[in-house]
């Protein structure tokens, strides 16, 4: 499925629900099924700066297929990087490089989310966005 | 204004906090469709309608720059400007105005002293005492210090309650000590530091000490002469004023002393290209044109404490903090993250496994405003082995109806987030 794809499902999925109680808790459930990341991986290293609650993100695959996977100490953070993980973890480094978040601002979360956590959502688009970049760059 | 607020002669003084809180206009409000819950006071306090009042007359009514205008405007913009200095003169019940110098807050009160008091009189060897509560603004003045002269920053320890281990404290003390820096009460942790104490024990070695007052203010009856410190600095948007107006308020002898730290208008009595002669206490700290309207504010915040039967306020807000305490501590798995036997208004908490940030974020869909995060003293966090808390912070508006609207939305929280 393209990122344009996956933007359109979540925020239809969204607009199930009729208010942010719900929508947090959806989120909150998202982050609790992501895959834990191991000791190695929650590293110095991988950490992001900007974001409040702690978040590492881990960048593999290669140009055609980047892979990504992140995790927060936090659990409304944890569900925005589920939805993260689901637009771009599998795409082409161009498609990621060439999309744009639209979901964000259509499912209301810019608006939702204090400029703090909006700061870490925009931290972690910046790294996925970083790490396209350079996946480019090495294939050119 | 001098609107009488509270029963002032009752003996068992209650709080009419009905009054009270209509002096508080933003306090109308809904936020997400709940009537808005305003436990951050800490981090910043609401104004009443005599602050917000007396800015906006000054600007409708006779704003000017101040000093040395002949125009009717200017001169009664200077006085007000004045008249608001006496204001703050009365709250710290300092000697005289020219030893109450405006700044922006207490952060650049502190930076002032670093600078100019502190900086020329101090080099490797030399050693600068804080505690291991204070707040950034009183820890990186310091070390920016240090840096730049080769003193060294010794910390004093506090124990697990958040309380300043004072015995340690003295130990630490010595002749090469500068300078004592301590917050008053802590805004991270509540904790209220026996300041006359330690102006006491620093007094014995001639140790000059800066009490960082920006959180006590709000709630104690401040007397700098009483407590004999040498300087002490605080910011008005923490007492009902508004922000980017504060002050230093510094023996008038250190003062005198001291080199002035900006240069630029104001500040000057003479100028030519050969030199320059320094205008008088408290003006020649003050370099360019001022925050009138701030000043202004802050002196009608002065003047609405004292509208208030501020012990009132005190047993009003320890009321709160005990309900709030007692409610918290029903929660499995929260932590109060200071429990100093004399405390300011400030719950500060963690839950296990539940991240501060949610918290705050889920709350606030019920109308409740708290601060999550490590309140800019992440050395007290550190000591706690938490990298965060949930804080929330009361005013004197706040009421125990509000503690059970926050304890319900901090169990939907802990319901979803679990």
């Amino acid at each position: 499925m393209s990122i344009e794809a996956v933007q359109r499902e979540i925020v239809e999925e969204f607009s199930l629900f009729d208010d942010w109680m719900d929508r947090y808790q959806y989120l909150i459930d998202l982050g609790r099924k992501l895959e834990p990341l191991t000791e190695e991986q929650m590293s110095e290293e991988h950490l992001l700066d900007g974001c409040q609650s702690r978040v590492w993100l881990i960048a593999g695959g290669d140009a055609e297929h980047l892979q990504f996977r992140a995790n927060s100490d936090a659990a409304i953070v944890s569900g925005l990087i589920a939805l993260l993980l689901r637009v771009y973890s599998g795409q082409p480094a161009r498609d990621i490089v060439a999309s744009k978040p639209k979901f964000v601002t259509e499912i209301g979360l810019s608006e939702h989310l204090s400029p703090t956590r909006a700061n870490g959502l925009d931290a972690m688009l910046n790294a996925i966005q970083r790490h396209a970049r350079r996946a480019l760059a090495e294939t050119n | 204004m001098s609107t009488s607020i509270g029963d002032q002669g009752a003996a068992a003084a209650e709080l009419d906090l009905a009054a009270i809180r209509a002096q508080f206009p933003v306090l109308e409000r809904q936020v997400h469709g709940k009537p808005l819950v305003y436990f951050d006071s800490a981090a910043t306090a609401q104004r009443p309608l005599a602050v917000i009042e007396a800015m906006d007359r000054f600007y409708r009514h006779s704003n000017a720059n101040v000093h040395r205008g002949v125009h009717q405007l200017s001169v009664e913009a200077s006085e007000a400007f004045e008249a608001a200095r006496e204001s703050a003169r009365r709250l710290l019940n300092a000697a005289s105005t020219r030893e109450v110098v405006f700044t922006r807050g207490t952060t650049e009160a502190i930076n002032l002293v670093a600078q100019s008091f502190l900086r020329p009189e101090i080099g490797p060897g030399d050693e600068i005492l804080i505690t291991h509560m204070e707040h950034h603004s009183n820890i990186v003045p310091w070390q920016l210090l240090c840096e730049q002269t080769g003193a060294e920053l010794k910390v004093a320890p506090i124990n697990q309650h958040g309380e300043l281990m004072l015995d340690a404290f003295e130990e630490l003390l010595s002749e090469r000590t500068r300078l004592v820096g301590v917050v008053h009460v802590s805004n991270a942790l509540g904790t209220i530091n026996p300041v006359a104490e330690i102006c006491r024990m620093a007094r014995r070695l001639d140790i000059p000490v800066l009490v960082d007052g920006a959180q006590a203010t709000p709630h104690l009856k401040v007397d700098v002469q009483a407590l004999d410190c040498d300087f002490y600095c605080l910011s008005a948007h923490k007492m009902y004023g508004p922000t980017g107006i504060g002050l230093l308020w510094g023996r008038e002898r250190h003062l005198e002393a001291m080199p002035p730290w900006q240069g630029g208008g104001e500040m000057i009595l003479k100028v030519s290209f050969d030199g320059t002669t320094f205008n008088e206490l408290p003006h020649k700290f003050e370099a360019g044109t001022p925050n009138i309207a701030g000043a202004i504010g802050l002196g009608a915040a002065v003047e609405f404490l004292e509208s208030v039967d501020l012990e009132a306020v005190a047993a009003h807000e320890a009321r709160l903090l005990a309900t709030a305490s007692e409610r918290l501590l029903e929660f499995p798995g929260l932590k109060l993250i200071g429990t100093a036997s004399a405390k300011g208004p400030v719950a500060s908490f963690a839950i296990d496994g539940v991240h501060a940030n949610d918290i705050g974020t889920i709350v606030d869909h019920a109308g409740v405003a708290i601060r999550t995060g490590h309140h800019c003293a992440m050395p007290a966090m550190q000591f706690f082995g938490v990298p965060a808390t949930a804080r929330a912070s009361f005013g004197m508006y706040n009421t125990v109806e509000e503690i059970d609207v926050f304890i319900d939305a901090l169990k939907t929280a802990c319901a979803m987030l679990r």
